[in-house]
């Protein structure tokens, strides 16, 4: 048994619902066309055709495309030894597609940090919660449009509104620095510890005036 | 002043009332306190978690009833900055994956880019020979570390410190082979940074005769010490089926029997032309995972001498055998050659600014690491930079299970589980 009649099974079992298969490198992958029926494409793939170990999902963000996101889910059979790949599309409004913890309870994490990263929603996920980042992060790093650099949380509390344990020593980047030397001096120049002084200030100010105070008694609720 | 008090005597069906009343009492109070858990932090500074990670522990007594572990403390957004730079770029970035078996992952990544590339068929013999030693020296660095923090947990501490006396060794070696003792760097896509320095073949032919002794002294403190087996047997029994659907791999799938390796099952490399054999448990404990792991060093040993009999051009290279892919638009060419020849200054200035030039398409490599598979999704719109790359962490799945495997056990067990699993954060939260 070869990927490739594997991938011919599935095709002719869900006939119009699926494309391909593609090869490159000798690897097969599938497309299906509508991304409600994934989980039931995947169990038929666990069930009749022993693709028992879900390898992982990854996701895609096909930035200025449409649809925007795409899923992809690598299959592989213990029995057979065969691996397959399988795609599909999520448009941008919709954001969401059924999840596949049902077929695969490794599914469960992988389908966490697609969330958490590109803000794909899967729905009846048992526990779908950020992973990497922490609870109340409003962004999604891994899509195109947010930059390497990061982007400032607006969110005090959540994000690192408190001085640091270690701030003021050497090696410690001070927020707010005119450029890099300045953030990130090797060491602590006496002249200079004014003027790190006076910009931790301007921040701290700058945080007051946007949210009305430096420290917040509790967590924050996150933007929607 | 102590006073002398009469004695009372009351009748025995009052007091055997009373007794009963005062024990339904204590029992209802039991009862409430059984209904009252009690949630325990475990890390993410915890000796025991190997690295920031968190786990949320509910509690009844002794026992976990609910383990919600927190992942993401070291989490440095890998994927992200690989999509901002050319393929080789990145290469320094996959030491601090799995930090304790970094030339591995150089290995595996590399080998992921050149299947793009589709160059992984005509890597030079001595490359693929030097990356399989590599592959192997870090898998029993990393097993060894491994080895000798789960046994540290457990507490036995001397194992610990017998095993990092055999991983300076190695980390003498990988420190004579590519200038650095942690991060590594050492493969380029399509070959290697440098070739073997002469007497680097003895050298670690010379540690392997030394480290089966330590491999010995070891097993002779943990296989048959009694407090070591009554901690680890039938602890954290991870059954098959179980293994399967949670995808874990490596020595933690191989512990509950499943014999797959991907050395063998898809060898990459010249793992085909290779003798060894892969070590399974019968019962998916923790001491199978600690049985397995110890078993896949021997083979790691067996493995490294075979690949320094067989390499091509013998230790010094006396034939001038290549280790990069003889070709100027992939692999920098040699200095002298810039600097002489037109064609390779162009090939360097391409190389060095653009990067590679993949086709468009997209692939998922997979390499057996010491803990798990290493896979990586890497999806191409061609040019130098990939449009995205998907790690697919060993360690990251393999801590999955925990909200499975925890539960019923006590926290002392907890401890004993996490070692057996043998997990890095580095690459978990990558």
């Amino acid at each position: 048994m070869t990927s490739f009649e594997l991938a011919e099974k599935l095709k002719t079992r869900f006939e119009s619902l699926v494309t391909g298969p593609v090869e490159f490198r000798g690897e097969q992958t599938l497309k299906v066309l509508d991304a409600e029926r994934i989980s039931g494409v995947c169990d038929f793939a666990k069930k009749e055709l022993g693709f028992d170990y879900l390898v992982d999902v990854s996701s895609l963000d096909n930035y200025g495309e449409d649809p925007r996101w795409t899923v992809v889910y690598e299959l592989y059979g213990y029995g057979h030894r065969c691996h397959l790949r399988l795609k599909t599309d999520v448009s941008e409004e919709k954001s969401e597609l059924p999840t596949v913890t049902g077929v695969w309870r490794t599914a469960d994490w992988h389908e966490r940090e697609i969330y958490d990263m590109m803000g794909i929603r899967f729905r009846a996920h048992p526990d779908l919660r950020r992973i990497l980042m922490w609870e109340g992060y409003p962004y999604f790093p891994l899509r195109k449009d947010f930059p390497l650099s990061g982007k400032p949380s607006e969110i005090p509390q959540v994000a690192f509104t408190r001085p640091a344990p270690l701030e003021g020593g050497p090696f410690v980047t001070i927020a707010g620095g005119q450029d890099a030397i300045a953030r990130e001096p090797r060491a602590r120049i006496p002249e200079t510890a004014a003027l790190e002084t006076n910009a931790r200030l301007e921040r701290r100010h700058d945080i007051k005036e946007t949210h009305g105070r430096v420290y917040g008694p509790g967590p924050v609720e996150p933007k929607k | 002043m102590p006073t002398v008090q009469e004695m009372q005597f009351r009748e025995p069906a009052a007091r055997a009332a009373e007794a009963s009343q005062a024990l339904q009492q204590t029992t209802e109070e039991l009862q409430d306190m059984q209904g009252e858990k009690m949630v325990l932090n475990m890390g993410p500074s915890h000796p025991a978690t190997h690295g920031v990670l968190r786990i949320v522990l509910e509690m009844d007594g002794e026992l976990i009833t609910k383990a919600v572990p927190e992942v993401g403390y070291l989490h440095r957004g890998d994927e992200k900055i690989a999509e901002n730079m050319t393929y080789t770029q990145f290469i320094p970035y996959t030491d601090r994956l799995d930090y304790l078996a970094p030339l591995a992952n150089n290995v595996a990544y590399a080998l992921a880019v050149e299947k793009l590339l589709g160059i992984d068929k005509q890597l030079p013999p001595r490359c693929q020979y030097i990356r399989v030693i590599c592959c192997e020296l870090a898998r029993i660095s990393a097993h060894l570390l491994g080895l000798g923090a789960f046994a540290m947990d457990v507490g036995a501490l001397t194992v610990f410190l017998f095993t990092f006396t055999e991983r300076e060794k190695i980390y003498n070696l990988i420190e004579a082979l590519t200038g650095a003792r942690f991060t590594t760097t050492y493969t380029r896509i399509g070959g290697l940074a440098r070739d073997l320095p002469s007497g680097w073949v003895e050298q670690c032919r010379r540690f392997l005769n030394e480290v089966v002794i330590n491999f010995d002294e070891s097993e002779k403190l943990l296989t048959r010490n009694r407090i070591f087996v009554d901690r680890t047997k039938d602890i954290g029994v991870i059954p098959k089926d179980v293994a399967i659907d949670y995808g874990l791999s490596g020595p933690n799938l191989r512990g509950s029997g499943v014999e797959y390796d991907l050395r063998q099952a898809h060898p990459y490399l010249i793992y085909d032309r290779l003798r060894f054999e892969i070590p399974v448990g019968s019962q998916g404990d923790c001491y199978d995972r600690y049985l397995v792991r110890m078993e896949e060093m021997r083979q790691s040993v067996r493995l490294l001498h075979q690949c320094l009999d067989q390499l091509p051009g013998g230790p010094d290279n006396k034939t001038g055998e290549s280790i990069n892919v003889p070709d100027g638009k992939t692999v920098l060419p040699p200095k002298e050659k810039v600097l002489t020849s037109m064609e390779e200054l162009i090939h360097q200035f391409i190389l060095v600014t653009q990067g590679v030039n993949a086709p468009p398409g997209e692939i998922y490599f997979g390499a057996e690491n010491p803990k798990g598979e290493l896979g990586f999704y890497i999806h191409s719109k061609g040019g130098g930079t990939p449009h995205r790359l998907k790690i697919r962490a060993p360690s990251f799945v393999n801590l999955s299970i925990l909200p499975w495997v925890l539960p019923k056990h006590t926290v002392s067990d907890v401890v004993a589980i996490l070692g057996s699993l043998d997990f890095v954060m580095g690459e978990c939260d990558r």
